[in-house]
């Protein structure tokens, strides 16, 4: 395997959905090359952060409205 | 010699829960649901607090602009504190969540007649070509080592993960994802920040499972690629 087919699989290997024998060349490619063990490393914490995107404060007119809707339908 | 049970009983001696995580998840699911129905505004606070970011981002990769998405969003919770008392809880709370926030944004998008139908998106931004990374950062075909990195990524700090989760960091991180095309962004904002599993998804947008991956991959690798052309500037810039 050659890096660029690599970047073009990762998401397959990150998935989980990669035959297994792609899987093994993939891992192997891994164990000799730095670079793109840093490229995997990268694509990981991406997802990691995108994970933790923080919550906006959601505006105040916007919760009280959810608020509003809220007892309306606990009145039912 | 008489023994104090444990407060922390459900605890082993090595720390770790009896419970599995998805054990777990489920009784803190069906307690959740149980607050929500009893009408605790507390619970429903923080579901919202929990679920409104990825919920926006998904419903403004179907409609035109950001205050249309909030009102979907709006109308969604109103769907869901409708539908709860006939809750099954077969699927997951979030599915069952997103998969109206889903509904209500293609609903809406149709009746504004959005010139672009959601399939026609992902025929659009699934055709061609689109390399991970550009072509020129590998050695080519005359190269001792064809295909493999010229320009290789460069590591993001000792710990790129706390490099990432700076503020920062964030607020670029969701211009990257504002930028992408509205259906890549659809499926990353439901796999990556909604944590969705990708059956959930394809159920959802009515998407095959290999154009599902195919928008999974090339939103996740441009927004490789822009952190780290961020990340490489923001690091020249420090140093000038």
């Amino acid at each position: 395997m050659d890096c660029i087919e690599l970047v073009e699989i990762i998401t397959d290997y990150l998935e989980g959905t990669l035959p297994h024998h792609d899987r093994e060349r993939f891992n192997a490619h891994l164990r000799e090359c730095p670079y793109c063990v840093t490229y995997v490393g990268q694509m990981r914490a991406t997802l990691r952060a995108l994970g933790e995107i923080p919550v906006e404060s959601i505006s105040d007119t916007a919760k009280e409205r959810l608020l509003h809707a809220f007892r309306e339908w606990k009145r039912g | 010699m008489f023994v104090k049970p444990s407060k922390h009983r459900h605890k082993s001696s090595d720390g770790r829960k009896y419970y599995t995580m998805a054990e777990n998840r489920e009784t803190d699911e069906r307690r959740l649901i149980a607050s929500l129905r009893s009408g605790d505004e507390c619970a429903f606070t923080a579901v919202v607090a929990r679920y409104q970011v990825a919920m926006t981002r998904v419903a403004r990769g179907f409609v035109h602009d950001e205050a249309t998405a909030e009102d979907v969003v709006q109308e969604a919770w109103l769907g869901i504190l409708n539908g709860l008392a006939a809750f099954e809880g077969r699927g997951s709370l979030k599915s069952w969540i997103f998969a109206i926030v889903v509904n209500r944004a293609k609903t809406r998008a149709t009746r504004e007649g959005r010139s672009t139908p959601f399939s026609s998106l992902v025929s659009l931004e699934t055709s061609g070509t689109e390399p991970a990374v550009d072509p020129d950062r590998f050695l080519d075909a005359t190269a001792k080592w064809p295909g493999h990195w010229s320009q290789p990524p460069v590591a993001w700090g000792a710990d790129p993960e706390a490099c990432l989760l700076h503020s920062e960091t964030m607020a670029q991180l969701k211009r990257i994802l504002d930028d992408l095309p509205p259906a890549q962004r659809t499926v990353i904002s439901l796999r990556d920040i909604a944590g969705q599993d990708a059956e959930s998804i394809c159920n959802a947008l009515g998407i095959t499972e290999t154009n599902m991956r195919v928008l999974l991959h090339r939103a996740r690798s441009k927004v490789r690629g822009s952190l780290e052309r961020y990340l490489t500037n923001t690091e020249e810039a420090a140093r000038s």
